[in-house]
C-alpha cells in the first residue's frame, strides 16, 4: 500500500516504528560517506596537483573532463544489469567501490598524463558500476512506503562525505605542504574503511529470490539485458519525464560560471560554491525524503524543478550581490535534495524488484544523458543570447515542461499489483 | 560471523587504515622537515647589494626558510650569491621599477593574489587574479601588466579548467581587460569559439602590441594583439607562452610538436619571415622563457622525485645551436632586468 495524500496526524506510533530507516540504509550511507571523503578529497586537490606537479595545460584538462562525463553513464546500465542478472547487487556494488579504491593507490606513483587519465577513467568506471546496485540494495532493504526517506538518509550521508573530503584534503596539505601523495594515501585509507563496512556489514540482499519466496513462485530465469523496461508504460513515462526535465537542466558549472561573472565574491570563494550547494542538500535530503513519502514522490520531484527555476532566475536576473549568490546555491541544493533520491525511489518502485538495479540505473542514465545534451545546447544559447538571457530562456522552458511532467507522473508512483506476476 | 566479531574486524581495518595513513603523514612531515634542515645552503648577500643594478629576479626554490620567495642575482654573476627577500610568490616578473607577484594562499578556501610591488617590495596595487597563478608579465617600461591564471568551473562541467588572462594598465586610468573580450581574427574572419582560451602574454616596446597564446578546439595559436583596438590575429599554429626578444624581431615559445600531452619543446620564430627553429633543449619545458640577451633565453625546469618542488634555471641559444647550460640552481620564473 502506498500512502498518498495521507495527513501525518493520522499516523499511529506503531507505523512510525515500522518506518524507521533500515540499518542497511545507514550502512550504505556510511559506505558512500567514506567513499565520498575519499573521492572528494582527491577531486579538491587534483587541479592543483595537475598544474603544480604534473604540469598540464588547459587543453589537457578539457580532455580529462570529457572522460569524466562520458564513461560513467556508459557503464552505469551495465552495472545495473549485472546486479539484476546475478541477483547479488551487493557484490556488483563492491566491485565498483573496490575499483575506485584501487585507483587512489594507483595515483601515488604516477606522473604522466596518460596514466592519470587511465586512473581517472577507472575511477569513473567504478562509480558507474556501483550506483545502480547500491540504490537497489537500499530499495530492497526498505519498506516501500518509506523509500523516499531511506534515499534521503543515504544521500545526506553521501553529501556529508563530499563536505568532509575537501576539508580533510586541505588540512593534510596544511600539515605537509605540497605533498599530494599524502592526500592520496589518506584518500585510499578512507576508501578502504568504506569498503570494509560494505564487505563486513551490508547483507547480501537477493531481491529476485526474496520476491519469488514472497510470491511462492519458483526462481525465474535471470533477466537478460534489454530495453524492454522502457516499453513498460509506467516506467517509460517516468523515464520520459526525467529525460524531458533533464534536457532543461543546465549543468552546475554554467550556474557557477554565471555567478562568477556577476559577482567577484563567487570568483574568490569558488570552492565554497560547492559547499553552499552541498549544505542545503545535506540539510534537506532527509526532511524532503520524508515529505516525498507522505505527499507523493512525483510531487516532490517536480517541485524540486521549481527550486531549480528559482535558482536560474537568481543567477540570470539583473540584480547581483552576495545574498543572491547564496540564495542561488541554497536553491540549487534544495533542487538536488528534492530530486536525486526521489528519482531513485520512483524508478525503484515502478519496476519489478528483479530488475530494480537496471531500472534505477536506466532512469539515472537517461537523466544524466539528457543533462549532457542540455549542456551542449545551453553552451550554444549562452554564446548566441548571452548568459543572463540564456538562463532566463531555460527557466521559462522548464516552467513550461513541468506541467507535462505532472501529466506523465501523476498516479504513476507504484506498480499495480496486476503487473507484478 | 557474529556482530561482535564483525565490529572487531572493522575496528582492526579502521585501525590499520587510519594508523597507516597517520604514519605516512608523520613520516612525510618528518622527511620534509629533514629536507629543509639538510638543504644545501645557498650563498646569500643583502638585497641592497643587488637591487638597483642589472639583475635577474626569480623565485627562490632552495628548500628552507626562504623557499618560494622573490630572490635576485647580479646579471654579471648569475651563478653567484643570491639576495633573498621576504616576499612569497608562485610566479614573479620584474621590470626596472616594478615587480609583479602572483601568489596563492592555500586553505579551505584557497585564495589568489596578483600584486604590483615597488622596487623596495612595497605593495603598490592589487590586480584581479581568478585562479591558480600561471604566467606573469610586465612591459619593459613597467606600465602594462598581464596575468594568466587557471580557473575552475569555466566550462560545461564543474570539474573543468580554463585560463583567464587579464591585461592591466598600471597607470590606473583604464580598466583591466580580459583577453576573452578581445576580437579574435583567424583566417581573415572574426571568430568566437565557445572553448577559446588565452594565456601567456608578452609585450612589445610600443606598449600597444602584444603576443599571446590562443587555443580552441584542441589547437594552440600564436596571436598578435593590439590593446588600442582590442583585437588579436592568429599568426602561427602550435605555439604557447611566447616571449618577444628585446629588439622585437624574434619570439621564443613552447610547442607541442606532436609529442605526448604534457610535453613541450622550445622553438624560436622569426616574425618577419615566419621561419621556425627548434632550440637545442630536448627536455620538456613548461615555462614562458625570458630573454637573457639578444641571443639566449632563460627558462625553468623542475627536478624530479623528492626534489620535485625544486627547479633550476637554464640558458640556451635561440638560433638552435649550442647546448642548454645551468645558469641559476634552485630557481624558477626568471626575469632579466638590464
Amino acid at each position: 500500500m502506498y500512502l498518498t495524500e495521507r495527513p501525518s496526524s493520522s499516523r499511529s506510533a506503531g507505523l512510525q516504528v515500522k518506518q524507521r530507516v533500515a540499518g542497511t540504509v545507514i550502512l550504505m550511507g556510511l559506505v558512500s560517506m567514506f567513499t565520498d571523503i575519499s573521492s572528494e578529497s582527491v577531486s579538491a586537490v587534483l587541479p592543483l596537483y595537475l598544474t603544480a606537479v604534473v604540469g598540464l595545460g588547459p587543453l589537457a584538462y578539457g580532455f580529462i573532463d570529457g572522460i569524466y562525463q562520458g564513461v560513467s553513464a556508459l557503464v552505469r546500465i551495465l552495472g545495473g544489469w549485472l546486479a539484476d542478472a546475478g541477483d547479488h547487487p551487493k557484490w556488483v556494488a563492491f566491485s565498483g567501490y573496490g575499483l575506485s579504491a584501487i585507483t587512489r593507490l594507483a595515483l601515488i606513483p604516477l606522473h604522466s598524463f596518460a596514466a592519470i587519465t587511465a586512473v581517472i577513467t577507472t575511477d569513473r568506471l567504478g562509480k558507474g558500476i556501483r550506483t545502480g546496485p547500491r540504490d537497489a540494495v537500499i530499495a530492497a532493504s526498505s519498506a516501500p512506503e518509506s523509500l523516499g526517506r531511506a534515499f534521503g538518509v543515504h544521500r545526506a550521508l553521501d553529501t556529508l562525505g563530499a563536505v568532509i573530503g575537501p576539508l580533510l584534503a586541505f588540512c593534510i596539505l596544511y600539515v605537509v605542504p605540497g605533498d599530494y601523495k599524502s592526500v592520496f594515501v589518506v584518500s585510499f585509507a578512507a576508501a578502504i574503511i568504506g569498503l570494509a563496512v560494505l564487505l563486513i556489514f551490508v547483507p547480501d540482499v537477493r531481491p529476485r529470490r526474496a520476491r519469488a519466496q514472497a510470491n511462492g513462485t519458483t526462481l525465474g530465469k535471470p533477466p537478460r539485458p534489454s530495453f524492454a523496461l522502457l516499453a513498460d508504460r509506467r516506467f517509460g513515462r517516468l523515464v520520459l519525464a526525467a529525460g524531458l526535465l533533464g534536457i532543461l537542466t543546465v549543468g552546475d558549472g554554467f550556474l557557477y560560471l554565471a555567478l562568477q561573472h556577476r559577482d567577484d565574491m563567487a570568483v574568490k570563494y569558488f570552492p565554497l560554491l560547492y559547499v553552499g550547494t552541498n549544505f542545503a542538500y545535506l540539510a534537506l535530503a532527509v526532511p524532503l525524503g520524508r515529505l516525498s513519502d507522505r505527499i507523493g514522490r512525483a510531487k516532490v520531484f517536480l517541485t524540486g524543478h521549481l527550486f531549480l527555476i528559482a535558482a536560474y532566475v537568481c543567477a540570470g536576473g539583473p540584480a547581483a550581490g552576495a545574498g543572491l549568490t547564496i540564495a542561488c546555491l541554497l536553491l540549487l541544493g534544495t533542487y538536488y535534495a528534492c530530486t536525486d533520491g526521489t528519482l531513485a525511489a520512483l524508478s525503484g518502485m515502478l519496476v519489478d524488484p528483479s530488475v530494480r538495479a537496471s531500472g534505477i540505473s536506466t532512469a539515472q542514465t537517461v537523466q544524466a544523458g539528457a543533462r549532457f545534451i542540455s549542456s551542449l545546447g545551453f553552451g550554444l544559447i549562452w554564446t548566441l543570447a548571452g548568459q543572463q538571457s540564456a538562463l532566463l530562456i531555460v527557466a521559462v522552458a522548464l516552467a513550461a515542461v513541468i506541467p507535462i511532467g505532472w501529466l506523465l507522473l501523476r498516479n504513476n508512483e507504484t506498480r499495480p499489483e496486476a503487473l507484478a506476476a | 560471523m557474529s556482530t561482535r566479531n564483525r565490529l572487531i574486524v572493522l575496528a582492526v581495518v579502521c585501525a590499520v587504515a587510519i594508523g597507516g595513513a597517520a604514519g605516512y603523514l608523520l613520516h612525510s612531515r618528518k622527511s620534509q622537515d629533514k629536507a629543509v634542515r639538510s638543504a644545501p645552503t645557498v650563498a646569500k648577500v643583502p638585497v641592497s647589494q643587488i637591487a638597483g643594478g642589472p639583475r635577474i629576479v626569480f623565485r627562490n626554490t632552495a628548500l628552507g626558510s626562504g623557499y618560494g620567495t622573490i630572490a635576485m642575482v647580479s646579471l654579471a654573476n648569475p651563478s653567484g650569491p643570491r639576495a633573498i627577500t621576504g616576499t612569497s610568490c608562485d610566479r614573479v616578473y620584474s621590470s626596472k621599477q616594478r615587480i609583479l607577484c602572483l601568489s596563492s594562499s592555500q586553505g579551505i578556501v584557497t585564495t589568489y593574489k596578483a600584486q604590483v610591488l615597488s622596487d623596495t617590495f612595497q605593495t603598490q596595487q592589487n590586480l584581479p587574479l581568478a585562479g591558480i597563478p600561471s604566467r606573469a608579465r610586465l612591459s619593459t617600461d613597467g606600465t602594462l601588466a598581464a596575468t594568466t591564471s587557471f580557473t575552475a568551473g569555466d566550462s560545461y562541467a564543474g570539474t573543468s579548467f580554463s585560463t583567464r588572462t587579464v591585461i592591466s594598465h598600471l597607470s590606473g586610468k583604464q580598466d583591466d581587460v580580459g583577453l576573452e573580450s578581445y576580437r579574435l581574427v583567424h583566417d581573415g574572419a572574426s571568430i568566437s569559439p565557445v572553448d577559446r582560451n588565452f594565456w601567456g602574454v608578452t609585450f612589445a616596446a610600443d606598449d600597444d602590441t602584444f603576443y599571446a597564446t590562443a587555443a580552441w578546439s584542441g589547437h594552440t595559436w600564436l596571436v598578435k594583439g593590439r590593446i588600442s583596438t582590442r583585437t588579436m590575429t592568429t599568426l602561427h599554429e602550435d605555439a604557447e607562452c611566447p616571449s618577444l626578444s628585446p629588439d622585437g624581431t624574434t619570439i621564443v615559445y613552447k610547442k607541442r610538436a606532436r609529442q605526448p600531452v604534457g610535453h613541450w619543446r622550445l622553438a624560436s620564430y622569426d616574425i618577419a619571415t615566419g621561419r621556425e627553429t627548434m632550440l637545442a633543449e630536448t627536455r620538456t619545458v613548461d615555462d614562458q622563457v625570458d630573454w637573457m640577451d639578444s641571443h639566449n633565453v632563460l627558462y625553468g625546469i623542475p627536478r624530479s622525485g623528492s626534489q620535485a618542488a625544486v627547479d633550476d634555471i637554464y640558458e640556451v641559444p635561440t638560433d638552435g645551436s649550442g647546448q642548454p647550460k645551468l645558469l641559476i640552481a634552485q630557481a624558477w620564473s626568471p626575469a632579466v632586468v638590464h
